[in-house]
């Protein structure tokens, strides 16, 4: 019973991971970029949900909704600021902007408000739900609930709406879908403006489940939404939810039997297994470069 | 209804076109032909936004369009099939002819139109749920061709249409622009396939290393000895 009791807990930490995932993979998908700063707008979010709770005493849901839209401005933002202008630039100089833009998120926060961490008020009701023998916390059902709403939507979004379909031209050809009438710009900035507000709930969820928050917070979850998002074939929507929820299962299982102390290294000896056996991820396709 | 005013665009540190002025009446069928690389591409590419002149003006229905984005001249009924079709592959053939149809907001016209599509090309509606991918080259090529028109426009450019494809395919594809263009859709066709081209097209420019070098109705080009000896494949 204690085994169901921690898968639960593990997929409550994947879907966690799977929607910081869903922006680096989206966001990889249309530039080819890894957002390095990603894992920051996730501990924004947290932040964003902290003080909207804390100090306008709002339930999780508005304090939710409110940090998702805030980082998808700050995304939008990020976007335009740092990343537009390197568009036809090197990849490499994308990505070290990147990194300059996680650490100056990071310390931004941290001399504004300083490093000490934050206890995250108790907007949920614990309770403990038992099914079949296995006591589950509220929570935990309420956040899978929350991801697979927003999975849901994120799925709905790319295939059916308009701008869905401009992404994913784009992310193909964005010479053709130039010609298509497609304004290239607006959509890179919509692709920013979902995954940020992905990692914005993601970080709220996180305050809620874990209850302590950090200005550093998103630097390790970050890197394993990467992983994960790699894991799963990076560029491949599908490919971060399944990514992001085994990882959080492995990582669980791994400390459930014992090795807490190995639970981080767990997610990057699968970094290093997938880029070994499956470099393109389990969704991935065969890339070929165009002549 | 198109004006190309001495042009010169650079492709990188190419000097791709150089004073380049051609002309594209309403109605017409006018054909680019030339070598690989003399230019072709780029200038279309310039006409359709996705390429900016350094010099020179292309006016579109007496408006200044060269330097524009792309969706504006889209909007403005410039419609462009680039060259090798840039289907979206992992897209179904539905998809790529909604996307064709993206600034259009009229429902009922697009449907109506994507139903025109499919009478021109069935084997497009055949296909409507599979991946755009999986197509064959002409069927690629309709559907590139089919996407354009999704977008209603007054003046189809066309790159190569017949690159690589079956010469069976390639005279059905030479008899839907002709169709496309009686049913009133001006068209400036680029070709490496000089024969077919002047068999369709009214006026025809020859183009050699990023400049003009002769033009005229197809048929004087047809009759040129020069464009014999170097495009037709005559002695």
């Amino acid at each position: 019973m204690e085994w169901i009791q921690q898968l639960v807990n593990g997929i409550s930490l994947g879907s966690i991971y799977a929607l910081i995932a869903l922006g680096y993979t989206m966001v990889y998908g249309i530039i080819k970029l890894i957002n390095f700063a990603h894992g920051d707008v996730f501990m924004l979010g947290a932040f964003i949900g902290f003080y909207a709770i804390a100090r306008w005493d709002i339930g999780f849901f508005p304090a939710l909704i409110i940090s998702m839209v805030l980082c998808a401005i700050i995304g939008v933002i990020i976007e335009r600021v740092a990343y537009k202008r390197l568009r036809n630039a090197t990849r490499i100089a994308a990505l070290i902007t990147a990194i300059g833009v996680s650490l100056l998120i990071e310390y931004t926060v941290i001399f504004f408000r300083g490093a000490s961490p934050e206890a995250y008020p108790e907007v949920l009701p614990k309770t403990y739900i038992d099914i079949f023998g296995v006591s589950i916390s509220s929570i935990s059902i309420l956040i899978l609930a929350v991801t697979v709403v927003l999975m849901i939507l994120l799925q709905f979004i790319v295939h059916k709406t308009k701008i869905g379909k401009a992404m994913r031209a784009v992310s193909l050809d964005p010479d053709a879908a130039r010609l298509m009438g497609i304004n290239v710009d607006n959509t890179i900035s919509a692709t920013f403006a979902i995954g940020s507000a992905l990692a914005g709930a993601a970080g709220v969820i996180f305050g809620v489940y874990y209850t302590r928050i950090e200005p550093l917070m998103g630097v390790l979850p970050g890197l394993k939404a990467f992983i994960a998002a790699v894991f799963g074939g990076i560029g491949s929507i599908p490919g971060a939810m399944v990514g992001g929820l085994s990882l959080g299962v492995v990582e669980t299982v791994v400390s459930a039997l014992g090795f807490s102390l190995w639970r981080d290294a767990a997610a990057f000896v699968i970094l290093i297994l997938i880029l070994i056996l499956k470099p393109s991820g389990i969704f991935g396709k065969n890339t070929r470069e165009k002549v | 209804m198109l004006k190309v005013n001495n042009i010169d665009v650079f492709y990188g540190n190419i000097h791709a076109l150089k004073d380049v002025s051609l002309e594209v009446n309403e109605g017409e069928i006018v054909t680019l032909i030339g070598a690989n690389g003399a230019g072709k591409s780029t200038l279309l590419k310039t006409l359709s936004g996705l390429l900016k002149p350094k010099k020179g003006e292309v006016l579109y229905q007496s408006q200044q369009i060269g330097g524009k984005a792309a969706q504006t001249i889209v909007k403005n009924g410039i419609s462009h099939v680039p060259e090798g079709r840039r289907v979206f592959s992992t897209m179904s053939v539905e998809e790529n002819l909604e996307l064709g149809a993206y600034l259009r907001h009229d429902r009922d016209g697009v449907k109506k139109d994507m139903a025109n599509v499919y009478d021109l090309f069935p084997i497009l509606g055949e296909r409507r749920k599979q991946p755009s991918g999986t197509l064959s080259g002409g069927e690629q090529q309709m559907l590139a061709m089919g996407r354009a028109l999704m977008a209603k426009p007054k003046l189809l450019l066309l790159d190569e249409p017949s690159m690589g494809l079956a010469p069976l395919i390639v005279k059905r594809i030479f008899e839907i622009i002709k169709m496309v263009n009686e049913q009133g859709t001006t068209v400036l066709l680029v070709e490496q396939n000089a024969n077919m081209a002047l068999s369709i097209a009214n006026r025809a420019y020859v183009i050699e290393t990023g400049k003009i070098v002769l033009s005229g109705t197809a048929k004087e080009l047809q009759e040129s000895e020069q464009v014999k000896a170097a495009y037709l494949g005559g002695l």
